[in-house]
């Protein structure tokens, strides 16, 4: 293949990179924005979200618009009922200490992966994509599904955005973010916007992975990598800034996917994390972030 | 001689004692937990008395455990000359480390630490055709046996490496209660405690919290370092997130802030995990299951939550 046309195939790709892992880091952005606390789970709860789309898929044989739709629905709905009894049952005992929370999600880590494993079992498994349109370009086809996966990121971040900047549930909870004891004061429930928050952010993971899932295979150690990923993510743009999380997301999803079909992607990997200590060091608020109060 | 020291001589004669009393492969375990309980006594230094949690401690612990491996079976290294090398590089490692990662703090700190030490890992992988990725290096029997101060040293023989062991961790502990009682300890607690009061009451907090980090990577590298020699092995697994996960949870199952409470909490760890993979392959359930428990019943750990009831004078 030529240059130009391989280049636009590997701007595809980082582009498809980028949406999904701006969902992802969305969840995580949320909240650690809202709560102030490390979710070191969020790739489990994204990893999850992946096996329970090949589960539910397989419950509808036949054609797989049927299975996926429930899968749409079904895995993010049974991802942030987990995350949510996890929360009740865990985080708000622990008070949201900040090194404590840490310290029970990666627990909760281990156990996710573990029950996956011994649930799912160890080989990776495939989910059919919903339809197998291909879009013919001079130089190569392209699967439609993998600009429907764009597409549909796009329209969720926008729908978060509208949500977080124009309607109540949005104010109660940037008021939240802001000060949590004044929210107190004017009669917010702020226990219910953590439990809330925190639902919210794992089904968000969760729905990536199904959007994803007909793209990469679900396996139960799928979910390390968009971990570390959204880490970077929301770290490079600021730690409780969605909209610096999105901005980061689109410019890393986009170099990782053009500079991995050029370089090794252990060197590239390699760099980005080294650039993420450094970032976070000279500027620990992130580009975009302010710090906290 | 104060209870405190008592307890120390009693355990470490119990340990001991121990060689005598046990089965090879409870012999073999006890050398691997004491070797280990190293690496969990410097963790605490940094965690327990300072305050600051690290996620990145693996690369220290990789640090000593490559120097060692890729000094004896690449560089020609004898194996005390190795040994030293891997302790030396283990300071240069951690000073450089800590001088950046310092300057972040709280949540930030603990993502810096988890981020250097992923690009270490990564760069074991990177050059996998010295450190052989995660297949690992393994250690000739030829370079375990050797002279020291005019004696043969078999790194190869079970009872050799016990002791051995054993003579290490009491130094690791004994440097550890010393550092914990003197004037340093104390500016390190309240560092802990409160640091802007400390930094208002003089002390260079910055100088402080590099040389407990320092002294803390030391001992992870030298654990490393002897963890590489005496099992032969140093692969990447060993280099990964999980091995800096470990030594955190040692500390806080046994006691963070407690001289005792790394070992305790590395032999329970072990133990707990030896016990259930009889039962089950899921080992990590178990570890994950006791992370959760232990920050939602234990905050303080077992010797913490003693020392809180009953046992004022632990140190």
């Amino acid at each position: 293949m030529p240059f130009l046309p391989h280049l636009f195939l590997a701007f595809l790709e980082g582009t498809v990179a980028a949406a999904v892992l701006a969902l992802t880091a969305l969840g995580l952005s949320l909240t650690f924005g809202v709560m102030r606390v490390v979710n070191v789970a969020h790739g489990e709860f994204y990893m999850l979200g992946a096996m329970l789309a090949w589960y539910l898929a397989k419950l509808s044989p036949g054609a797989p618009l049927p299975g996926f739709l429930l899968a749409l629905v079904g895995a993010p709905l049974a991802v942030g009922a987990l995350a949510f009894l996890t929360e009740r049952l865990v985080l708000r005992r622990i008070n949201y200490d900040p090194e404590a929370t840490i310290v029970a999600t990666i627990g909760l880590l281990f156990v996710i992966q573990q029950l996956a494993l011994t649930v799912f079992g160890a080989e990776a498994k495939p989910v059919a994509a919903p339809f197998t349109y291909r879009i013919a370009f001079p130089w190569f086809g392209y699967s439609g599904y993998k600009l429907f996966v764009v597409a549909a990121s796009a329209a969720i971040l926008l729908a978060a955005w509208w949500v977080m900047a124009r309607t109540r549930v949005g104010l109660v909870m940037r008021v939240t973010q802001f000060d949590r004891e004044m929210a107190q004061a004017f009669g917010i429930r702020v226990g219910h916007v953590y439990a809330a928050v925190f639902a919210a952010g794992a089904a968000i993971a969760a729905l990536a992975a199904v959007l994803l899932v007909p793209i990469q295979q679900a396996h139960y150690l799928m979910g390390l990598d968009p971990l570390l990923m959204s880490f970077i993510v929301v770290i490079i743009g600021g730690l409780g800034s969605i909209r610096g999380s999105v901005i980061a997301a689109l410019v890393i999803g986009m170099a990782d996917g053009i500079v991995s079909v050029f370089f090794r992607p252990t060197l590239a990997s390699i760099l980005a994390t080294l650039l993420v200590a450094f970032v976070l060091v000279l500027r620990p608020q992130g580009l975009f972030g302010t710090a906290p109060r | 001689m104060s209870r405190a020291l008592g307890l120390h001589l009693a355990v470490a004669a119990a340990l001991f004692l121990a060689q005598f009393a046990v089965g090879d492969y409870a012999q073999l375990m006890l050398t691997r937990i004491m070797v280990l309980a190293i690496y969990a006594t410097g963790y605490n230094l940094l965690f327990g008395y300072t305050g600051l949690l690290s996620l990145g401690h693996a690369m220290f612990f990789a640090t000593g455990l490559y120097a060692a491996a890729l000094g004896t079976t690449r560089l020609g290294l004898s194996a005390p000359a190795a040994f030293l090398f891997a302790i030396f590089l283990g300071v240069a490692v951690s000073a450089a480390i800590g001088a950046v990662a310092l300057r972040a703090k709280g949540v930030a700190f603990m993502i810096v630490t988890l981020m250097f030490s992923q690009a270490f890992f990564l760069t074991v992988l990177y050059f996998g055709d010295y450190t052989r990725g995660d297949e690992g290096i393994v250690i000739a029997d030829t370079i375990r046996v050797f002279q020291f101060l005019g004696q043969t040293v078999d790194l190869t023989a079970p009872a050799v490496r016990y002791n051995l062991a054993l003579l290490l961790l009491a130094l690791a502990i004994g440097a550890s209660y010393a550092a914990v009682r003197s004037h340093m300890g104390h500016v390190l607690v309240a560092i802990r405690e409160n640091e802007d009061r400390t930094a208002m009451l003089g002390y260079d907090v910055a100088r402080y919290k590099l040389l407990a980090l320092v002294l803390s990577g030391t001992l992870s590298a030298l654990s490393g370092a002897t963890y590489a020699l005496m099992f032969a092995y140093a692969g990447s697994t060993l280099a990964s997130i999980q091995y800096s996960i470990h030594p955190l949870l040692w500390t806080l199952l046994g006691g963070a802030a407690t001289t005792l409470g790394p070992l305790l909490g590395t032999g329970l760890m072990f133990t707990l995990v030896d016990v259930a993979s009889g039962l089950t392959n899921a080992h990590l359930l178990v570890v994950g299951v006791a992370l959760i428990l232990l920050v939602l019943f234990f905050p303080k750990g077992i010797l913490g939550t003693l020392r809180q009831r009953w046992l004022g004078w632990l140190p």
